[in-house]
């Protein structure tokens, strides 16, 4: 469902803590999206997050700002798990948030028929990658918002946009995910977590860095995910942008560390009527929050006033490759030969 | 407990394709999932032409089960999986929730009997189970991570009639990408990737710098490298009341691996004499980690 071209595209922007979710809200993000301090949200670390008291302040500082708050329960609960999952769903509803994110159907299906009032945005954890698969959640739960996983090609969802019955939130800035979310286990075939289950992707608990002749090396559980030479710089060990060897060669088999920057399309986005622009990192630092939140909206804010002669600002560009992932970007697989 | 054969997740031409079901039909399994889960520029085999294989098997007595597509992007893919959908004799196996909701839509169309929810589907609690039920399913295969705890639980809350499924042994379908993995190996981007994934029939090893096996590439698949093997869990599995065993077809040694099975369930082989038999068709070893609530990778009933 595009947006009419009157409403404006949203910003949306993590916050991992009060400091960050002030970050975002002071520096112009139109949402922010925040979890509780546990497994029920996808970005599940140590030290980050909300628990109730927290979580009231700060929805309390973003709606006296005029800024929405939606928070993320999006990990599928196992039949242990459910009573806490659906207190977690009551306890949001409770705290007047203006959106539930979430990914489990089962999860859905509780808050719709408990909560009919409450806004759902389907997470991107939910995997819904065609019309026919958004139909669905619309249909039984009534989600008004999708958040579309990173595998879609700018045609493609264009092509969503145009067929769905609710609004399109995409990724414009931050770590990519190779694989279709929601329906990626490799952290759990290494370190006994995964997104789904856990909110976690290559747990910082599982890493450890050696020192050895050939250089520093990070491991995974024990699985060698990268060495890097003397001079080279290191990155967070996550498993799908490792260095491995496939039929002799050693290299970035799946990718290379780098982080999704969409600004490139920018007016492509804005004029097919997308909802809202996603920044990625509630794992991130304020800073990084703060940043990124600035060049988006000064991004965002020129592309609505004149999309016709939109080019990101060579400044903006190098201000979001300081907090990179690999200090670099790419358009990952909206840009066809990405794929 | 039934013995299924699921979808071949390799691209084989052809010929080796329908040799393939040839003895499958001669097979002691059960269950036979058709069709083309992975990539859908895949086209060695169309429609028609499983339509044709899910004939000749039938003929054979074997249930059969068409598989849709796990990652749907393209307007063409979702036209394939409507023709699937209202193919109107067999039923379907849906692997997205685009099929979950046509199979809904297509009830009066489509097979009689119901669906099957595919591992690639993420039914995690009985909520969400019961919700596939609603939608008109009839089986359920449970995803590859989740443990045996888990199933315990979920069998006692399983609705009237619903059928459980587990993957018993194969390389497991750990992650689906837009980017083809093959294609990259081989320095092609996937819209001119010639191909590449049919010169691997059981998929090309990755491996860490270390020389360990860890995973498996399969154009826009990544499995696992090392084999899941539950054949030590065949008495929980049955205490559990599961009613189907999956097992993935590979190139190597397949019919030794269902008869192996066939015989344990069967009573004639122990299972210390079939882990040793089916030793050999697992290249990188066998893991079975995820059933013990562990890393997937792990072995920790095993050796």
């Amino acid at each position: 469902m595009p947006l009419a071209s009157r409403e404006r595209l949203e910003l949306v922007c993590p916050a991992g803590s009060m400091p960050a979710l002030k970050a975002a809200v002071d520096n112009g993000a139109d949402a922010v999206y925040l979890g509780f301090r546990d497994g029920t949200n996808a970005r599940n670390f140590p030290g980050l997050n909300f628990d109730l008291d927290e979580a009231r302040q700060a929805v309390g500082y973003a709606h006296q700002r005029g800024v929405r708050a939606f928070l993320a329960i999006n990990t599928y609960p196992r039949p242990s798990q459910w009573d806490k999952w659906c207190r977690a769903v009551d306890q949001a509803a409770a705290l007047g948030v203006d959106a539930l994110i979430l990914a489990d159907p089962g999860l859905m299906d509780y808050c719709a028929r408990t909560h009919p009032g409450l806004r759902l945005h389907l997470s991107v954890q939910g995997s819904a990658t065609n019309r026919e698969a958004i139909d669905f959640y619309v249909r039984h739960f009534g989600v008004q918002r999708v958040v579309l996983p990173r595998v879609l090609s700018l045609t493609q969802v264009k092509n969503v946009m145009e067929r769905v019955n609710a609004e399109v939130e995409v990724f414009g800035f931050g770590s990519l995910c190779v694989m279709v979310e929601g329906r990626c286990t490799l952290s759990s075939y290494a370190t006994g977590e995964s997104p789904n289950s856990s909110g976690v992707c290559s747990p910082a608990r599982a890493v450890k860095w050696e020192e050895s002749a050939a250089g520093r090396r990070s491991r995974l559980n024990g699985v060698l995910i990268d060495v890097y030479a003397p001079e080279e710089p290191a990155g967070y060990p996550t498993l799908c942008k490792g260095r491995f060897e496939v039929a002799g060669h050693v290299y970035y088999a799946m990718e290379e560390p780098t982080s999704l920057n969409a600004l490139d399309i920018l007016p492509d986005l804005y004029r097919a009527g997308v909802a809202a622009i996603k920044v990625e990192g509630r794992q991130r630092s304020p800073a990084y929050v703060a940043q990124v939140t600035r060049t988006l909206r000064a991004a965002i804010d020129a592309c609505a006033a004149n999309p016709a002669n939109f080019a990101p600002h060579p400044q903006w560009v190098e201000q979001l490759d300081n907090v990179a992932e690999g200090r670099c970007h790419t358009l990952g697989a909206y840009h066809r030969p990405w794929q | 407990m039934k013995l299924s054969l699921g979808p071949i997740q390799y691209f084989w031409d052809r010929k080796r394709v329908t040799e393939f079901y040839a003895r499958v039909s001669e097979a002691p399994v059960a269950i036979v999932y058709l069709g083309e889960t992975v990539c859908s520029k895949r086209r060695a085999l169309r429609l028609p032409d499983w339509l044709e294989i899910a004939e000749r098997l039938t003929a054979a007595g074997k249930e059969v089960v068409l598989s849709t597509l796990t990652l749907v992007e393209a307007e063409s893919e979702v036209s394939y999986m409507r023709g699937i959908v209202e193919n109107g004799r067999y039923p379907v196996e849906a692997n997205d929730m685009a099929a979950v909701g046509m199979l809904e839509d297509a009830a009066p169309k489509s097979a009689p009997g119901g669906f099957v929810v595919g591992p690639h589907i993420n039914v995690y609690n009985g909520r969400a189970l019961e919700l596939m039920a609603r939608a008109g399913a009839r089986r359920w295969v449970m995803p590859v991570e989740l443990d045996r705890d888990t199933l315990v639980a979920l069998q006692a809350q399983r609705p009237a009639g619903m059928e459980t499924e587990v993957f018993v042994f194969g390389r497991l379908p750990l992650a689906f990408s837009a980017r083809c993995f093959t294609a990259r190996a081989h320095n092609l981007a996937k819209d001119v990737c010639e191909f590449r994934c049919g010169d691997y029939p059981d998929g090309l090893p990755l491996r860490t710098p270390e020389g360990q096996p860890f995973l498996n590439l399969n154009g826009i698949q990544v499995q696992s490298g090392e084999t899941y093997n539950l054949i030590n869990e065949i008495a929980s599995l049955r205490a559990l009341k599961v009613d189907v065993l999956r097992l993935a077809p590979q190139a190597q040694g397949m019919f030794e691996i269902i008869d192996t099975f066939r015989r344990v369930l069967d009573g004639g082989l122990d299972t210390a004499a079939a882990a040793e038999r089916l030793a050999p068709n697992q290249p990188a070893g066998p893991c079975d980690g995820y059933w013990h609530g562990a890393p997937g990778m792990y072995r920790v009933h095993l050796e």
